[in-house]
């Protein structure tokens, strides 16, 4: 038995996931309009590269990776693409973005798949195959995972599939890992390989034994050494440095990455698809998305990206007292905007809430200082303290609370006796003092291009001047050229000239100058 | 006695040379103060405090000629930067100063340009390219929306457009609520 570790704080909300782990995961039918947004991943938006009109091929590229941290997207099934243009998509802010529109022709025609083995190409190449298949983090984040592989000198002593799921609600990575065990395992194994990395370690919260089992058999049955173990449930073990807490006992320092301390960590989805996009050729389509809530049939989908969130819901079959939708679990997710916004990649679980499931919260009050989202803040950090430095706007003070140490987990706001949202606060801090850092760099920017921009005119001014003057000596040269060389006595007279002519020179600059004053 | 005076006189001399070597040596040419201010502006190179451009006005602050509630573009947080700084008290705008805008980029209606080059020559960052007679463009990357291009144009073909909120620079709003049961029932009557 492998000794875990515990880290800071944590709460225990109700789990509510067994209301969709009760049946099998189910293929969402065609719909009959996709709207594939092109920036589904951390990092840069992917520049389209097709156009309205064009036929494409399930799996072909229509956005293609722009800069370093992106990812490509592909059409999820063939037909014809009518639109690429500004729509609405799944953000907290409501605010459109840029969409390829598909009309799929339901003919389901693949471009050529290549499958490769992984064993067979370096690892470089082999990022460049995901970057190239789309392949992002599925737990939430999406953020594109050769560039999480790209790890230059530092060596990874240990790799972790996160199959926590620590967030209520959410079970698309329990029932992958209950039916599709093996290619997790074969996707972390080609991940253990790129990374050249030791141990192999899979986190599942204990609530979740039937994966558990699947795991181990599934890991039993390819001969390799990697180990799954059963963590303590509690939220929000799922979370990266809280999981790399308890699995091995090491913590990473604030400001530094896991792989600075030998650890690397990916999604257990994002592992199958690793395998997928590598053994089978078949770039990122598709995502196992959880329906639950205030609906008939709690369940998890198979659905293709692109696939509008209504029609997942409406399979599900969501109860006349629906008040909303959430996008993710209830601890860390946000409303939707629009509930005709597509599936992304990033897209985990879809929560229909009424009134009864999520009641609206009580009115906040004044904080007390009870300092109750001390003791559960995951990350150790004085909740109280940034919450009143984002409050009063004091972002040099949050700052230097370690308020980029926050995860935003939502545990603070849980247990808040107050009801104050606090993670709001932060969410605010923080998108403050990004927009304040970019504007100190636009400034920066900005003041040497000014600054070169005077040395420019008075360089300019400068070269006028000698150009002009060396005109001038040119054309005094050729008049004087006919004649015959100065005697040394005209020389002399000639210097005494200059000199006086200096002289007068100066005495009315001088007398200008006082008359002006 | 002797000696002791002797030591003391020796110990004051060596210093003195030390300190008198270090001031020739890390000699601080520029006003430290000045590059301070300096960086606190918002570098838009716009001249609305009357002084022809940034850093000639933390100079004039740095010199005590200007008072700290001149820039426009930094806004009231600029000002309270500025009195952070300065050990000053916070000062709201003066009159005779504009009010802040919100922040925008020039843009060149390239259908009506004539290619004349003033708007080139009146920006202060080199952020607007073209030549003689051919269409001039704005790099939308680099402009500081100080609005110097748009007086010299004699066609009035540059507008200020409004950075417009997108994903890219959308950011969480401040979360306000009403503090008490009493605060919510009038919001919800007013509603």
């Amino acid at each position: 038995m492998r000794k875990l570790y515990k880290f800071h704080g944590g709460v225990h909300p109700p789990s509510n996931k067994t209301q969709s782990t009760r049946s099998a995961i189910a293929h969402a039918p065609l719909s009959s309009r996709l709207v594939v947004p092109l920036h589904q991943h951390a990092g840069e938006t992917a520049k389209p590269v097709v156009q309205a009109g064009d036929h494409v091929l399930k799996g072909q590229m229509i956005g293609m990776p722009d800069g370093f941290v992106s990812s490509a997207v592909h059409a999820p099934t063939s037909g014809t693409i009518t639109a690429i243009g500004m729509q609405a998509i799944a953000h907290p802010s409501g605010l459109p973005n840029l969409c390829a529109t598909l009309m799929p022709d339901g003919r389901e025609e693949w471009i050529e798949r290549i499958p490769v083995d992984y064993r067979e190409h370096s690892p470089s190449e082999l990022q460049h195959r995901l970057r190239m298949a789309g392949v992002v983090g599925l737990g939430g984040a999406a953020f594109p995972s050769d560039v999480k592989l790209r790890t230059g000198k530092l060596k990874i002593a240990t790799l972790i599939l996160n199959g926590a799921e620590c967030e209520p609600y959410i079970t698309c990575d329990d029932m992958l890992m209950r039916e599709r065990a093996a290619e997790i395992v074969q996707g972390a194994e080609t991940l253990r390989y790129m990374l050249d990395a030791g141990e192999v370690l899979y986190g599942v919260e204990d609530n979740k034994p039937e994966a558990i089992a699947a795991l181990q058999q599934a890991i039993k049955d390819s001969g390799l050494k990697h180990e799954a173990v059963a963590i303590p449930t509690i939220y929000p073990v799922g979370s990266v440095k809280q999981l790399i807490r308890v699995l091995t006992g090491q913590e990473v320092p604030s400001g530094k990455l896991p792989t600075d301390i030998g650890v690397q960590c990916f999604n257990v989805a994002t592992a199958g698809a690793v395998h997928r996009a590598l053994a089978r050729g078949e770039p990122l389509l598709s995502r196992i998305v959880t329906v639950t809530g205030n609906v008939l049939r709690a369940q998890n989908f198979e659905a293709l990206i692109g696939t509008p969130v209504a029609e997942l819901v409406a399979l599900a079959g969501a109860l006349p007292d629906t008040k909303g939708y959430i996008m993710g679990g209830p601890m860390m997710g946000f409303p939707l905007p629009d509930i005709q916004v597509p599936l992304v990649k990033a897209t985990n679980c879809i929560i229909a809430a009424s009134e009864e499931l999520f009641p609206p919260p009580p009115p906040p009050m004044p904080c007390i200082r009870c300092t109750r989202c001390v003791e559960v803040c995951p990350a150790e950090l004085q909740p109280q303290d940034l919450y009143w430095f984002a409050r009063s706007r004091e972002f040099g003070r949050a700052q230097a609370f370690s308020l980029f140490d926050c995860i935003e987990c939502g545990a603070c706001s849980y247990v808040c006796p107050s009801n104050i949202p606090l993670v709001q606060f932060y969410r605010f801090a923080k998108s403050e003092i990004r927009a304040r850092e970019h504007d100190k760099q636009l400034a920066d920017q900005a003041r040497e291009r000014h600054e070169y921009h005077e040395y420019r005119i008075e360089r300019e001014k400068r070269e006028k001047a000698e150009r002009l003057a060396a005109k001038e000596k040119a054309a005094l040269a050729s008049r004087h050229a006919g004649d015959p060389p100065l005697t040394s006595q005209q020389k002399t007279e000639q210097a005494e000239l200059e000199t006086r002519r200096a002289h007068i020179l100066e005495r009315a600059k001088s007398e200008v100058e006082h008359a002006g004053e | 006695m002797l000696s002791a005076l002797l030591v003391m006189a020796a110990i004051a001399i060596v210093l003195g040379a030390i300190l008198g070597f270090a001031a020739i040596k890390f000699r601080v040419e520029d006003n430290p103060l000045v590059d301070k201010i300096d960086a606190v502006l918002p570098q838009t190179q716009c001249g609305q405090c009357s002084y022809p451009g940034c850093k000639p006005y933390a100079t004039a602050i740095a010199a005590g000629e200007a008072d700290i509630n001149r820039c426009p573009p930094g806004g009231e947080e600029g000002i309270q930067k500025l009195a952070d700084l300065l050990g000053m008290e916070f000062k709201p705008f003066g009159s005779d100063t504009a009010a802040p805008k919100p922040k925008s980029l020039a843009f060149i209606d390239e259908t009506t340009c004539i290619g004349c080059t003033l708007c080139i020559q009146a920006c202060p960052v080199d952020a607007i390219v073209g030549a003689a007679k051919q269409m001039h463009t704005v790099i939308a990357a680099e402009c500081t929306g100080c609005e110097l291009c748009v007086a010299p144009c004699p066609v009035d073909c540059i507008s200020m457009q409004v950075i417009e909120e997108k994903i890219g620079n959308w950011k969480w709003k401040y979360p306000v609520y009403a503090l008490t049961t009493a605060g919510n029932v009038a919001a919800e009557a007013t509603r």
